[in-house]
C-alpha cells in the first residue's frame, strides 16, 4: 500500500463517511428498543405467573383485570372474591414485586461491580456484603441483637449494618484508596473471611431451632409481611439504580483500564467510589430483606452480555430487568416445589445458576 | 508555542523518577523522546497526558487536558466485546458533559475519523478481532476523535513487525501534515526517531541528556555515554542509522 493513501484528508468530499459507518456510529452504545421491550415482557410474564400460582390458584385473566381495575380511571370487574382480592394484594403481589426488586438490585449491582473491578467474576458480595449481612442476621436471630430503626426491623437492620460495616472495613484496609481495584478486591476477600469466621462461630453457639432459622435466612428467602419489605427496599433500589445508570457511560470508559481512562479525562477513583457506594447500598438493602441469594448478581449480567453486548449502557438496565424476571420466576419454584413448605430461594438460584455458569465458562474455552 | 513544560517532576511511590524535565513543542512539530530503558520516556508522556501526577508547570491551551493532549499508550487495552466504533467513540469522553452521552456531532466525528483511517469495513467488528496493524489504526482513530492539538505516542511500534511499524508512523506523520497536529513520540528505534522527528530529546535516568536536531543529538560520544554501550552513527542515503560498535574479535565469523 503506498504510504500517501493511508489516511484520507479531513473533510475531503470523496471521503464523506459512508452511510454504513454513520449508521454504526448512531447505533453505538444504544440500548435497542426491541431488547428492552423483550426484557420487560419477560418481567411482566414472570410477575403474572408469580401472582397467579400458589396454594390458592388465581386465574390469570382475573389477576390482569384486578390490576387494570386498580389503575386510576379504569373500571374492570375482575370477578375475584374478597378473600382472593386480599390474597392478591397483600400476599402475592408484594412477594412478586419484592422478588423483582431484589433480583433487579442484585443484577444491576453485579454488573456494576464487574464494571468497576473490570473482572467478570465479580459479584455484589465481593467486598464483604454477604458475610457482613450474614453475621448481622445471625446475631439478630440468635442473640436478639436489636438495631431496629425506622422501617428496618431487627433482622434487616442488623444485616444492613453488618453489610455496610464489612464493606467500609474493606475500603479502610485499602486505605480509602479507590484507585487500585486489585487492592480493594483483596481487602474484600480479607473482610469476607473475617466476617464469615465470626458468623460460623456465632452459629456454633446457637441451639438447633435458632441455628436452623439463621441458616434458612442465610440461604435466602423472600418472605413478606404485606408491602413493608417492598417499601423499605424501593428507595434504595430506585436511587442507586438511577446513579448506576447515570454512571454506565463512565464504566464503559473504565473498560480501557485506569491509565487510558485518565488520559481520556475520566477520574477512575471517583467513578469507582460512587459506583461502589450505590451498588453496595442497593445490595445491602436487598440482602437485609431477602437473605443471601446466590448467583443472580454473577450470572444475570453474563447472560445479558451473551444476548446483547458488553456496553454497560446496555448491560446495566437489562441486568436489572432480567434479574427481576429471573428471581420472580425462581421464587415461584421456591414456593411451589415442596409446597406447603418453602425452599430457600437462594438454593434454587444456585442450582440453576451454577451449572449454567459452568456451561458458559466451558463454552468460552480454556481460560486466557 | 503549543506546549511548554518546565521542571516536570514525577514521584512513583517514594522515588522521584523524573527530575525536572523542561520541554517545549511548536505547532506541527514532531518531537522524538529517546533514551535507554528506564530513562523515563513513558513516565514523561504519562505525566504530560495527566495519567501520572507531576509537579512543575505545564502550559497548554485552555480547557480540560484531555481536550488538548491525546495519548496512544504503549500496550492499549482492547476490551472484549467492544466494537471499533464504540472504541473510537470513547475518544469523545473529554468533550462530553458529566452525565451526558454522545451527541449527534460526537457520533459524526467518530464516523468521519473511521473513514479517514480506512477502518470502514471493521466498524462493527470487535477490536479484539483486529490484526496488530488494524488495531493500531483503531487506537490512532480514537486519539484523533479526541480532537486534540497534541498527540503523544508511547513506543507506538514496539509490538508490530517492520511493515506495520512504518505504516503507523506514516499515518501519524500524515495527520501531522494534514491537520497541523504536534507529536511527541517516545521511541526505541533511533533510526525511525531521526527520520520522523524535527527535534530529539534524549533522556537519561530521568533527566534530559541532550536536546536538538537529530544530527545534533545522535552523537556517538553522547549516545555511548547514555546507553553505556559503544555506539556508532552511520549516514546511509541521508538516513541516520545507529548501531552497536562491533567488537574486533567477531571478525572471525566471516568466511
Amino acid at each position: 500500500m503506498p504510504t500517501d493513501t493511508t489516511v484520507a484528508p479531513a473533510h475531503s468530499p470523496d471521503q464523506e463517511a459512508p452511510l454504513a459507518v454513520v449508521r454504526a456510529a448512531d447505533r453505538a452504545y444504544r440500548l435497542s428498543l426491541r431488547a428492552l421491550l423483550a426484557a420487560l415482557a419477560l418481567l411482566v410474564i414472570a410477575g403474572l405467573v408469580s401472582a397467579t400460582v400458589g396454594a390458592a390458584g388465581l386465574p390469570v385473566s382475573a389477576v390482569v383485570s384486578a390490576l387494570l381495575d386498580a389503575l386510576p380511571g379504569v373500571r374492570v370487574d375482575s370477578g375475584l372474591t374478597t378473600s382472593q382480592e386480599a390474597i392478591l394484594w397483600s400476599i402475592r403481589l408484594p412477594r412478586a414485586v419484592l422478588s423483582m426488586l431484589v433480583g433487579a438490585a442484585l443484577g444491576m449491582a453485579g454488573a456494576a461491580y464487574q464494571g468497576v473491578f473490570r473482572n467478570p467474576l465479580a459479584d455484589p458480595y465481593l467486598l464483604g456484603v454477604s458475610a457482613g449481612a450474614g453475621l448481622g442476621a445471625v446475631l439478630a436471630l440468635g442473640f436478639d441483637l436489636d438495631l431496629s430503626f425506622g422501617p428496618f426491623n431487627a433482622v434487616p437492620a442488623a444485616a444492613f449494618a453488618g453489610a455496610l460495616l464489612a464493606v467500609s472495613g474493606s475500603a479502610l484496609i485499602a486505605r480509602g484508596s479507590f484507585s487500585s481495584a486489585a487492592t480493594l478486591l483483596l481487602s474484600g476477600v480479607a473482610m469476607a473471611a473475617l466476617f464469615s469466621a465470626a458468623q460460623t462461630y456465632a452459629l456454633q453457639r446457637l441451639d438447633e431451632t435458632r441455628a436452623r432459622e439463621a441458616l434458612s435466612w442465610l440461604f435466602g428467602q423472600l418472605t413478606t409481611h404485606g408491602w413493608d419489605q417492598v417499601l423499605l427496599l424501593l428507595p434504595y433500589v430506585g436511587l442507586s439504580g438511577v446513579v448506576l445508570l447515570a454512571y454506565a457511560r463512565h464504566l464503559d470508559v473504565l473498560r480501557l483500564g485506569d491509565d487510558e481512562a485518565k488520559a481520556l479525562g475520566l477520574k477512575p477513583a471517583r467513578t469507582r467510589l460512587v459506583v461502589i457506594i450505590a451498588a453496595t447500598l442497593m445490595t445491602a438493602a436487598a440482602v437485609s430483606v431477602s437473605g443471601l441469594i446466590a448467583f443472580v448478581g454473577l450470572v444475570v449480567p453474563h447472560v445479558v452480555r451473551m444476548l446483547t453486548g458488553h456496553s454497560y449502557r446496555v448491560v446495566l438496565p437489562l441486568a436489572g430487568v432480567l434479574g427481576g424476571a429471573f428471581l420472580a420466576s425462581v421464587d415461584v419454584g421456591a414456593r411451589t416445589l415442596v409446597a406447603p413448605a418453602e425452599l430457600p430461594v437462594g438454593v434454587i438460584t444456585a442450582f440453576v445458576g451454577a451449572p449454567f455458569f459452568a456451561f458458559v465458562l466451558w463454552r468460552r474455552g480454556a481460560p486466557r | 508555542m503549543r506546549l511548554q513544560a518546565t521542571g516536570l517532576r514525577v514521584r512513583l511511590r517514594r522515588d522521584e523518577v523524573l527530575h525536572g524535565i523542561d520541554l517545549h513543542l511548536e505547532a506541527g512539530e514532531w518531537l522524538g523522546v529517546i533514551g535507554p530503558n528506564g530513562a523515563g520516556k513513558s513516565t514523561l508522556l504519562k505525566a504530560l497526558a495527566g495519567v501520572l501526577r507531576h509537579t512543575g508547570t505545564l502550559e497548554i491551551g485552555s480547557g480540560p487536558r484531555a481536550t488538548q493532549i491525546a495519548l496512544m499508550p504503549q500496550a492499549p487495552l482492547l476490551p472484549e466485546g467492544m466494537s471499533v466504533v464504540e472504541y473510537v467513540l470513547l475518544g469523545r469522553t473529554a468533550h462530553l458533559g458529566w452525565l451526558r452521552g454522545e451527541t449527534r456531532r460526537d457520533r459524526r466525528i467518530a464516523a468521519e475519523v473511521i473513514g479517514r483511517l480506512r477502518l470502514d469495513e471493521f466498524v462493527d467488528r470487535p477490536v479484539t478481532s483486529l490484526s496488530g496493524g488494524e488495531a493500531q489504526r483503531a487506537v490512532v482513530a480514537r486519539a484523533l476523535a479526541q480532537q486534540t492539538q497534541i498527540l503523544l505516542l508511547d513506543e507506538p511500534t514496539s509490538a508490530l513487525d517492520l511493515g506495520h511499524q512504518a505504516e503507523v508512523l506514516s499515518v501519524v506523520d500524515e495527520l501531522r501534515r494534514q491537520d497541523g497536529i504536534s507529536v511527541i513520540a517516545a521511541m526505541h528505534d533511533l533510526g525511525s526517531a531521526a527520520r520522523y522527528a524535527d527535534r530529539l530529546q534524549l533522556l537519561a535516568a530521568g533527566s534530559t541528556a541532550a536536546v536538538g536536531t537529530p544530527t545534533q543529538v545522535l552523537d556517538p560520544d553522547v549516545l555511548t555515554r547514555v546507553y553505556r554501550t559503544p555506539l556508532d552513527v552511520h549516514q546511509l542515503d541521508g538516513e541516520i542509522v545507529v548501531l552497536p560498535r562491533r567488537a574486533a574479535t567477531t571478525g572471525r565469523n566471516n568466511p
